[in-house]
């Protein structure tokens, strides 16, 4: 069988479509060089999951579209999300291509880039160059070349040394036509003692809209630097979403995940910390609801390099109707990082008796002088508490809603920007069926 | 005038038979308390009549003020005006204790007719005062972490909060400090009223000394076995209950298999 991404490009159009984005020399190379491992790397081993039976294989075509001149034409979802004024700055791709970008002067004057990434790789690009495809690399499977050769549009955000952001810089992805190319790379890098919260969301225009949602994020923390990654992904039914995150933190600094994986179809998704520096810290927070007969897989890792340093993962999914989730921790500590410590927790709710859950806590410790510890559970809404609960008055349907939105409340709760906060929980009940 | 009506009601749990023929009447005003050993099925009582899912009515007949108690679900029971003050209440993540009360407080009250944030903040404010309770409970999550103690000040913050017609207090007392079983006395106390029922469920006598009974029921094997005034809890204080069995021949007063 064929395991290998199809491409819809040979190396003649990509050289072509690289160059007419204007992209630097060694771009256009890296692009080639990953075509062709595209071609030749099989897909990635994703645990309990036969990833080569999903839709994953068709990049997409390329689809241009007009910048737009403001937010007044936007899309309704989108004026939805974006608070008005934007604050911090705020960046839309619509399908293939980055279609509005927009930065506070404040955050300009101080030396904050952010742009799309074919900018950012022409206008910053020692930079860009510097960092790209380092976090997440072609070689790794399949889809991870595929997607080095082919993103379009994505996000360039550039915090200089010392510089503390507090408004929330906010990016939104929204796709509307089947059949095009999806996959927008995400370069975040963080200088040192720098701080900066960065919020998106990936949506779809309809349920029935059908593309492959190849998307990477990179996130590099300087030392002593404080990142906030917060994301939901709320894509169709027929769209088949695979992201890889991954953020790699020197000295001090350290990283913060808030994952909503809201998506209508199969998802598979892979959030990792590299604790490269000393006493550096990540912590990732994910909530997961399964609807339909969708299959989900959620993988948090954290891989600790520098002594001290300090991860947390917790995981919590909610399947309802025949969904399956696939929820795995992986705490690696590597010889020679002491006096780690590294905790996970997965925790899986169940709503039907046709739902599968499947939580699996991987510790992986080279290094004695540590400390790591992990919990999962997978299991059903406590018939105790629904009977608490209805002995005060509340009805069942409600008492139900209640646990399960506390079970989930803990990620909701953290999410930094209200519009996206409120939306959150308005996807959530739609999500547990409830508008 | 509020009647809560209990008769020959039978229940089982996982099979095994627990009360065996409960007959009972008890309308607004009245104060009775319900006494006897462990493992006597006095807390089945509580949680068959609230509608525990655990606890299967095998027989007999219970209505609140001529309403069919046993065909109503948990929440249309406490919409009817039952409330049970349970001995070990559940611990919810996630869910605040204010956000679970105004969610119950409005769970009776009409659609368009709900308790404005304000007024209910200023209610639950002043009634945890009254409690001596921590205003800092009102924002943390239900009984999540609350001592013995806590969670059953918890449990009367809820029934002055709800008002309920019919008021079950299952071993409301245990693990409770002198301190704290005053406070809780003196908020059932203050919900005394003619229109409202209380039926206490205890071990221990010394809650009664707190709240005064106008009858009190011992039970036994399942069955209520006997009943008299509030004398009955000081003679049961001072003498155990060995003479009650003596009197009615009972030799083991737990519930057995039959």
């Amino acid at each position: 069988m064929d395991i290998q991404a199809r491409v819809s490009m040979n190396v003649d159009d990509l050289r072509a479509w690289s160059s007419a984005k204007d992209e630097p020399r060694w771009l256009i190379e890296r692009r080639v060089h990953a075509l062709e491992l595209a071609g030749t790397l099989e897909l990635p081993k994703v645990e309990k999951i036969k990833l080569e039976k999903w839709d994953i294989y068709e990049s997409g075509d390329y689809k241009a579209e007009n910048a737009w001149s403001g937010l007044e034409d936007a899309p309704e979802v989108v004026r939805g999300l974006v608070a008005s004024p934007v604050k911090g700055g705020l960046i839309v791709q619509f399908n293939s291509d980055v279609v509005y970008t927009k930065l506070s002067e404040s955050l300009a004057v101080q030396g904050v880039i952010l742009t799309d990434l074919h900018t950012a790789a022409k206008e910053h690009e020692e930079l860009v160059k510097r960092y790209l495809f380092q976090a997440v690399k072609p070689e790794e499977h399949s889809l991870s070349a595929a997607h080095s050769a082919l993103w379009s549009g994505g996000v360039f955000l550039y915090v200089p040394d010392g510089v503390e952001v507090e408004a929330p810089i906010q990016a939104i992805f929204l796709n509307d036509t089947s059949g095009v190319r999806f996959a927008p790379h995400i370069l975040i890098v963080a200088g040192s003692n720098s701080k900066i919260s960065y919020v998106d969301h990936c949506i779809s225009s309809r349920d029935d809209i059908k593309v492959l949602h190849n998307g990477v994020v990179e996130v590099f923390v300087g030392v002593g630097s404080k990142v906030q990654v917060a994301s939901v992904h709320q894509l169709a039914t027929a769209t088949t979403d695979f992201t890889q995150r991954r953020a790699v933190v020197l000295a001090d600094g350290g990283v913060e995940w808030i994952v909503g994986e809201m998506n209508n179809g199969y998802t598979a998704s892979d959030t990792k910390t590299l604790l490269q520096g000393n006493g550096s810290i990540s912590d990732a927070k994910v909530i997961a609801i399964g609807s339909g007969d969708q299959k989900l897989s959620c993988t948090t890792q954290a891989q600790h390099f520098g002594r001290s340093s300090v991860s947390q993962m917790i995981t919590r999914a909610v399947m309802r109707e025949e969904a399956t989730a696939i929820i795995n921790g992986i705490t690696k500590i590597e010889k020679g990082a002491t006096h780690c410590d590294g905790q996970q927790t997965e925790r899986v709710l169940m709503l039907s008796p046709k739902a599968r859950g499947d939580a699996n806590p991987i510790l992986l410790i080279d290094e004695d002088d540590v400390t790591a510890g992990h919990a999962a559970s997978v299991g059903q809404v406590n018939a105790e508490q629904i009977y608490y609960l209805m002995s005060r008055g509340i009805s069942r349907s409600e008492a139900e809603y209640l646990v399960i939105f506390g079970f989930l409340a803990p990620v909701i709760s953290e999410i930094p920007l209200e519009g996206v906060r409120s939306h959150l929980q308005d996807v959530v009940e739609k999500k547990l069926g409830r508008s | 005038m509020t009647t809560l009506k209990i008769e020959e009601l039978r229940s089982k749990i996982e099979g095994k038979e627990i009360l065996k023929g409960v007959t009972l009447e008890i309308h607004g005003g009245e104060i009775h308390a319900i006494m006897g050993p462990n493992g006597t099925g006095k807390s089945t009582l509580a949680s068959a009549l609230m509608g525990h899912p655990k606890y299967e009515v095998t027989g007999g007949k219970v209505t609140l003020d001529n309403e069919d108690l046993l065909e109503m679900e948990v929440d249309e029971r406490a919409q009817a005006g039952l409330f049970l003050a349970m001995q070990y209440p559940s611990e919810i993540a996630g869910v605040t204790n204010s956000d679970f009360l105004r969610s119950a407080i409005n769970a009776r009250r009409e659609e368009g007719d709900e308790i404005s944030l304000i007024r209910f903040i200023r209610e639950m404010e002043s009634k945890m005062k009254g409690l001596e309770m921590n205003p800092e409970f009102a924002h943390r999550y239900l009984n999540e972490g609350f001592s013995g103690g806590e969670k059953k000040r918890n449990e009367i913050l809820q029934m002055i909060l709800l008002e309920p017609k019919f008021v079950i207090l299952d071993e409301v007392d245990s693990g409770l400090d002198i301190d704290a079983l005053r406070i809780v006395a003196n908020g059932v106390n203050e919900m005394r009223s003619p229109d409202r029922g209380f039926l206490i469920i205890t071990h221990y006598q010394r809650l009664l000394n707190y709240i005064t009974p106008d009858f009190v029921h011992v039970m036994m094997q399942g069955r209520i076995v006997k009943s008299g005034g509030p004398e009955l809890a000081h003679r049961l204080e001072a003498e155990g209950y060995d003479w009650v069995k003596e009197e009615l021949g009972i030799t083991d007063e737990t519930v057995r298999e039959v």
